[in-house]
C-alpha cells in the first residue's frame, strides 16, 4: 500500500502558507494545466474516474455530484466550498486553510473551470481567526498573481472568489443550511428534492464540497486519475485527513491512506492513550458517528465500507480517543447538549427531541434518573431519525445509540444508585 | 456607516449581480468589529444599502450566536465546552475563571472589563482546551496560563 503524502506534503513554517512557498513546492501548475490542456469535460472525468469521495461526512462521490452540472445549459452555476467545521472533534480543514489555504484556492479555480462556474464561494466558520486572515491573504495573493479574476492566466477563463463567513452556527455546515447563509439569511437547511445540484444558491444549480475535498484536486490533475487511486482501497481511494484529540498522547492531524489498521493509527501512529491508560473507546469521525469499542478497532481498516460494517462511518475525520475510566454518562451528556444547544428550530422533532434527549441526560448525570429513561433515550432516537429536513437530529440520536449500544450498563448503574459509575471523569 | 460603502462596493465586485443579499452576513460582520455590536441604525442603514427587508437581518442577528445587539464588557472571552475540550479540563478551566471574574458564563463582569461566554467546538481539539479573546484562539491552556492572559486584559 502506498503511503505517499497528498496534502502534507510539506514542513509547516512561518511562511509555508504564501503564494511564494505554494509555487515553489509545485502549487499552481495544475491550473494551468487544467486551462491550457484540458477541456472542462477532462477536468470532471478526472474527479470521476479518482472516484474521490466527499470528506466532509457523507462521502458521497464527488464526480457523481459533479455530473449533475451541466456546464453548458445556459444558466448560472455555482460553487461553494464548505469550511463551516464544526462537527466536535474535527480539525483538519482548518490545517489546510492555516497551512496551505493556496490549494484550496487553486482547487476552487479548477473546479469553477470544470462545472461552468463564474463566481465562487468559501464559507468560513465566523469563529476561525487566524484560517479566515491566511484565506482572505491567499485569496488577494491570487488575484494579484492571475490565479484568480478576469482571465485568468491569460486564458479567456474568468473566475470571482467570495469568503463569506459564517457566524456561529453548526447547522451552516450543512449543505442547504449554508447556502440560505451565504444568501443573508438564517441557516436553516432546505427539503430535498430538488437537489442543491439542480437547484442550489439562488436557485442555480450548485456544488458544494468539503475544503478537504476540493483540496485534492490539484494533485489529481498534476499526477492523474490512476496515480490516485494507487493510495487507498478500491472503493475509498487516496488518503484521509484525520484529526485526532482526546486521551491521546500525540494529537494533531494525520495524513494516512484509506484502508489503514484503526489499531496501528492510534496505537502506533497516535503513540495510544495517554498516561498508559487503556483504551475505553474511540469515536471515528466526529461526535455524529457512533462510537466503537477498544476490541472493535482491532485489526479494523480505515475505509468507508470497513467502519459501514462495524456499524459506524469513518465521517469528517474527527476521531476521539476514549480512556478507561471515563464516564460515558458524562460524554454524552456533553453531546446531546451540544446538539439540542445546535438544533436550528425549524422541524419539531429535531427542536422537541434534542431537547427531551438534553434533558434526560441531564437528570442521569446528575443522579436522578428515573426507570424507563434508557428507554426513553432510545425512543427519541429513534422518532426523530428520518423525520427532518436535516441530519442533524438524527446525529444526536447516532450519538445517543452509539453510547448507549455499547456503554447501557454505565447508564443503569447511575439510574439505579443515583450516582455514576466514574464519577463524572472526563479528563 | 456611509464610509462602509466603498467597501460595500468592492464585496460586490465578487458576487454575481443582483445579489447583493448575500452581503448581509460579512456587513454584520464588519460593523460589529467596529462598533462592538449591532445597533437599530445599523440595520436600517443595511436595509437601505441592500435592498433587503428589515425582518431578514432582525431574523440573522437573533439567529446567529456571534451577532450581538448589545455592546459587552471590554473584553469577550469565550471557553469551548464541547467533548475534546471537556476531555482536557475545559471546566476546570471555566470553573477558574468563574472564580477569578466572579461571573458566570453570559455575565459581565462589574466594572465593564470581561465578558464570560461559552463556545461550541471550535476545531482546536488537538491543542485544547481553547478560548477565544478578544477573537484570538488562545491554547493549551493550563489555570496558570489562564492567569496570564487575564494580565494582560486591562
Amino acid at each position: 500500500m502506498a503511503t505517499e503524502k497528498r496534502l502534507m506534503t510539506f514542513e509547516v513554517t512561518d511562511t509555508s502558507h504564501t503564494l511564494a512557498a505554494y509555487r515553489e513546492r509545485g502549487g499552481t501548475t495544475a491550473l494551468a494545466k487544467a486551462l491550457r490542456q484540458m477541456k472542462p469535460a477532462d477536468v470532471t472525468k478526472a474527479v470521476c474516474d479518482s472516484g474521490i469521495q466527499g470528506r466532509g461526512g457523507a462521502a458521497f462521490p464527488m464526480g457523481r455530484k459533479w455530473q449533475v452540472v451541466k456546464p453548458d445549459d445556459g444558466q448560472e452555476h455555482f460553487l461553494c466550498a464548505n469550511a463551516d467545521e464544526g462537527e466536535p472533534g474535527t480539525f483538519k480543514d482548518r490545517w489546510i486553510l492555516e497551512n496551505a489555504p493556496h490549494l484550496l484556492v487553486e482547487a476552487m479555480a479548477i473546479a469553477s473551470y470544470a462545472l461552468g462556474v463564474r463566481h465562487c464561494v468559501v464559507y468560513i466558520r465566523g469563529e476561525f481567526d487566524l484560517a479566515y486572515r491566511r484565506l482572505e491573504a491567499a485569496v488577494e495573493e491570487a488575484y494579484s498573481a492571475k490565479l484568480l479574476g478576469e482571465r485568468i492566466l491569460g486564458t479567456p477563463f474568468s473566475c470571482d472568489l467570495f469568503v463569506c463567513r459564517g457566524a456561529g452556527a453548526y447547522v451552516c455546515g450543512e449543505a442547504s443550511g449554508l447556502l440560505s447563509s451565504v444568501e443573508g439569511k438564517k441557516g436553516f437547511p432546505r427539503n430535498r428534492p430538488p437537489r442543491l445540484t439542480v437547484r442550489g444558491l439562488y436557485q442555480k444549480p450548485t456544488v458544494i464540497n468539503n475544503v478537504e475535498t476540493l483540496s485534492n484536486i490539484p494533485w489529481i490533475i498534476n499526477n492523474g486519475a490512476a496515480k490516485y487511486r494507487e493510495a487507498g482501497t478500491a472503493k475509498s481511494p487516496g488518503t484521509r485527513l484525520i484529526s485526532i484529540s482526546g486521551h491521546i498522547e500525540r494529537p494533531g492531524v494525520y495524513e494516512v491512506p484509506f484502508g489503514t489498521p484503526f489499531d496501528r493509527f492510534v496505537f502506533e501512529d497516535c503513540g495510544g492513550v495517554t498516561g498508559g491508560r487503556a483504551l475505553k473507546a474511540v469515536v471515528p469521525g466526529g461526535i455524529s458517528t457512533k462510537v466503537l469499542t477498544a476490541k472493535e478497532i482491532a485489526g479494523l481498516p480505515m475505509d468507508h465500507a470497513s467502519l459501514s460494517a462495524a456499524g459506524s462511518s469513518i465521517g469528517s475525520g474527527g476521531m476521539i480517543a476514549i480512556a478507561e475510566g471515563t464516564c460515558m454518562v458524562r460524554l454524552l451528556q456533553v453531546m446531546l447538549r451540544f446538539y439540542h444547544h445546535e438544533s436550528c428550530g425549524q422541524c419539531t422533532p429535531c427542536r422537541e427531541g434534542t431537547g427531551w434527549m438534553h434533558r434526560i441526560i441531564d437528570r442521569i448525570a446528575a443522579g436522578r434518573g428515573e426507570p424507563g429513561d434508557i428507554e426513553r433515550l432510545y425512543h427519541v432516537a429513534h422518532f426523530n431519525d428520518g423525520m427532518t429536513i436535516c441530519g442533524l437530529g438524527d446525529a444526536g440520536g447516532f450519538a445517543a445509540e452509539g453510547i448507549l449500544n455499547k456503554f447501557g450498563e454505565e447508564f443503569e448503574y447511575a439510574i439505579a444508585n443515583g450516582r455514576t459509575r466514574f464519577g463524572g471523569s472526563l479528563p | 456607516m456611509k464610509r462602509f460603502l466603498a467597501e460595500l462596493e468592492a464585496m460586490k465586485a465578487r458576487l454575481p449581480a443582483g445579489h447583493t443579499s448575500s452581503l448581509v452576513m460579512p456587513c454584520l460582520h464588519r460593523i460589529q468589529d467596529e462598533r462592538g455590536f449591532v445597533a437599530d441604525e445599523d440595520i436600517a442603514f443595511l436595509a437601505e444599502h441592500l435592498g433587503v427587508p428589515r425582518v431578514q437581518i432582525e431574523e440573522v442577528l437573533s439567529f446567529y450566536t456571534m451577532f450581538r445587539r448589545m455592546p459587552h464588557g471590554r473584553h469577550f472571552i469565550e471557553v469551548c465546552r464541547n467533548v475534546s475540550c471537556s476531555m482536557q479540563g475545559s471546566e476546570k478551566i471555566l470553573a477558574h475563571l468563574k472564580a477569578r471574574l466572579g461571573i458566570g458564563p453570559g455575565e459581565t463582569t462589574p466594572d465593564g472589563r470581561i465578558t464570560l461566554a461559552t463556545a461550541e467546538c471550535l476545531a482546536s481539539c488537538g491543542t485544547g482546551p481553547v478560548m477565544v479573546v478578544d477573537g484570538a484562539y488562545r491554547e493549551r491552556l493550563t489555570e496558570d496560563r489562564v492567569d496570564a492572559i487575564l494580565e494582560e486584559l486591562s
